[in-house]
């Protein structure tokens, strides 16, 4: 086994050992990614239903667990329709486009601040993140503006009334909503004096002052940026074109939008790529505006004890699914039910067993836990909000949120400048 | 081949073929789709050089805002296939010589100057963002300005030009 590790170690130590690791890092977080795309469909699905007095997919799988896992085969299985008159290479192009771009754009976004505390064979550290490139947001902007072309180009190419509508609608929200998108965060990029998403994470420290030190409240540079997250977040749902925004699918209007003419897989890709756009905005709200993997709570001994909140959330939890395994209607869900629940709670309790992993964990656990706020957030809104009407939607576009972006960005700029010590 | 010449090798031939196609497609959807291909195999190109801001305003303006734009008009104007016409004159007695010794003149120049633009070690060595930022806002403020006071002047331009129609 050692003279296995020695001989990868010597024929990975150069190039080959770091694409090795590109890739197996791109791999994986493709699996997590699409993973829990698939079960914040049934998240959605769940969270609407109890909100609308419904219980929700309880039928594959205790819970409904399996609903995700059906409904992959169901696309996979169906029948491939293919309207006549469609230009073929365009319509199979959009799907793709709108993926890939979606997908591409999780490659900057930071998991945590700290490597793995092991090396890859060949001594390569493994980081937290695919690429942490100094100028990730703007990557992450240029990724947002060809976003467009998926769905734009879908709805042209189904040779279709309502696909068409739903492509031109959505292209002229979607770049009317770039500008203010673009707007929102120069204030945050004005604080950070950079692009790098790591760096604008770094300058929120929240050792002295916990949750003051965010952007939202913004201690270190004096002055909040809660209008720049106001903005941002308002833009970024209709920029991921979900409801209250989701005027390019308005199902009253236009039967399904942009992606009427799809069928199987190909609509199970606008799918993924709209929850994944969903993923990539909640990150990206939770690094500009609230600190990242920054905790809420101040460094030191006096605040140690919060490091046990994920145990403490954790355990229960996983207690609460043993005790409602036990008594589950179903003997599939009696046997998987408190499966689920031990290895929540062993995880929870190595967690207190084990302080390196613990300390280890903190920063991507509060990372994802403002992400899952943000993606409930996205659920709540459509459980609640009725749409906007169309020339609803360009007003709060053109004259609301730019107008107030544009002002916040002056007011940000001078505070930052008179703050200046040269 | 080291990894960089390989992606060099890549982008350049997505750019020409890009480039190519544009040209050659008859559709002008396809060939608005070509010049996205070419606008972002540039911008690859920028990011190799190390210049990473050029490459993602490269994308963010002319493979977004400029594009979109390009491709919201075609699909609105649901413009139809080209009709193929005739060589013109112009462009075979003035167009291909002077296509011709355009690449000629490009040629030359890169062959006796080689590389010119160094290989950078580092991502970004080549054209810092805070360093662009910094010649933008002191040394060529003015001309940066005058610009975008230019830009100003166009979309006023055309908001008159669009409102006329209406009276």
């Amino acid at each position: 086994m050692s003279a296995l590790t020695s001989h990868l170690d010597g024929a990975l130590s150069g190039a080959a050992g770091y694409w090795l690791l590109a890739f197996i890092k791109i791999a994986l977080l493709l699996f997590i990614v699409l993973t829990v795309n698939a079960y914040l469909t049934w998240f959605e699905r769940k969270v609407v239903a109890h909100m609308q007095s419904r219980i929700g997919p309880h039928r594959v799988g205790p819970h409904g667990l399996l609903q995700p896992a059906a409904d992959g085969l169901k696309f996979l299985f169906k029948e491939d329709v293919m309207p006549g008159g469609v230009d073929k290479f365009v319509y199979l192009l959009a799907p793709f486009l709108a993926l890939t771009l979606s997908l591409a754009s999780l490659a900057v976004i930071p998991f945590g601040p700290k490597p793995l505390p092991f090396h890859f064979f060949g001594g390569h550290q493994i980081d937290l993140w695919i690429t942490n490139p100094d100028i990730g947001l703007l990557i992450l902007f240029a990724i947002t503006a060809l976003g467009v072309y998926g769905v734009a180009l879908a709805g042209w190419a189904s040779n279709s009334k309502y696909p068409l509508l739903g492509g031109l609608r959505s292209s002229a929200q979607m770049v009317s909503y770039e500008l203010a998108l673009t707007m929102s965060v120069v204030g945050v990029v004005l604080m950070a004096n950079t692009f790098s998403l790591t760096d604008i994470i770094n300058q929120q420290d929240s050792s002295k002052v916990g949750f003051l030190g965010w952007n939202i409240i913004g201690w270190h540079a004096g002055i909040t940026q809660i209008v720049g997250f106001f903005c941002f977040f308002t833009a970024a749902i209709a920029e991921t074109n979900r409801v209250p925004f989701d005027l390019p699918e308005a199902e009253s209007e236009l039967v399904a939008g942009f992606h009427t003419e799809y069928s199987s897989f190909k609509f199970a890709m606008f799918f993924i790529a709209e929850y994944t756009s969903m993923i990539t905005v909640s990150a990206l709200c939770t690094i500009l505006f609230f600190g990242g993997w920054q905790s809420p709570f101040p460094a030191g001994d006096a605040w140690k004890f919060t490091h046990y909140l994920p145990s403490v959330i954790l355990i229960p939890s996983g207690l609460w699914v043993i005790y409602d395994g036990i008594k589950y209607e179903t003997i599939w869900g009696r046997l998987v039910l408190p499966v689920i629940g031990s290895v929540i709670t062993v995880i929870g309790a190595a967690l207190v067993v084990f302080p390196t992993a613990n300390e280890f964990i903190q920063a991507p656990f509060w990372l994802l836990a403002k992400i899952f706020f943000f993606l409930f957030f996205y659920v709540w809104a459509r459980g609640t909000l009725p749409r906007f009407r169309y020339d609803q939607l360009m007003n709060i576009g053109w004259k609301l949120l730019l107008p107030v972006s544009i002002v916040n960005v002056i007011i940000t700029a001078a505070v930052v400048l008179l703050r200046h010590k040269p | 081949m080291s990894a960089p010449l390989i992606i060099f090798f890549v982008l350049a031939a997505l750019a020409v073929i890009g480039a190519v196609s544009l040209i050659l497609q008859k559709h002008p959807i396809h060939s608005a789709l070509s010049l996205i291909v070419v606008m972002v195999a540039l911008a690859g190109l920028y990011l190799l050089m190390g210049a990473e801001f050029v490459a993602a305003v490269q994308i963010i303006v002319y493979g977004g805002a400029i594009m979109v734009l390009f491709v919201l008009v075609i699909m609105l104007l649901n413009a139809g296939e080209e009709e193929r016409t005739d060589f013109s004159k112009l462009a075979k007695f003035g167009g291909l010589p002077l296509a011709l010794a355009l690449t000629g003149l490009l040629a030359a120049t890169m062959t006796t100057h080689g590389a010119s633009v160094p290989n950078p070690e580092t991502a970004g060595a080549l054209a810092p963002t805070g360093q662009i930022s910094n010649l933008l806002f002191t040394t060529f403020v003015y001309p940066f300005e005058l610009t975008s006071f230019l830009i100003l002047v166009a979309i006023m331009g055309a908001l008159v030009l669009a409102q006329r129609e209406k009276s």
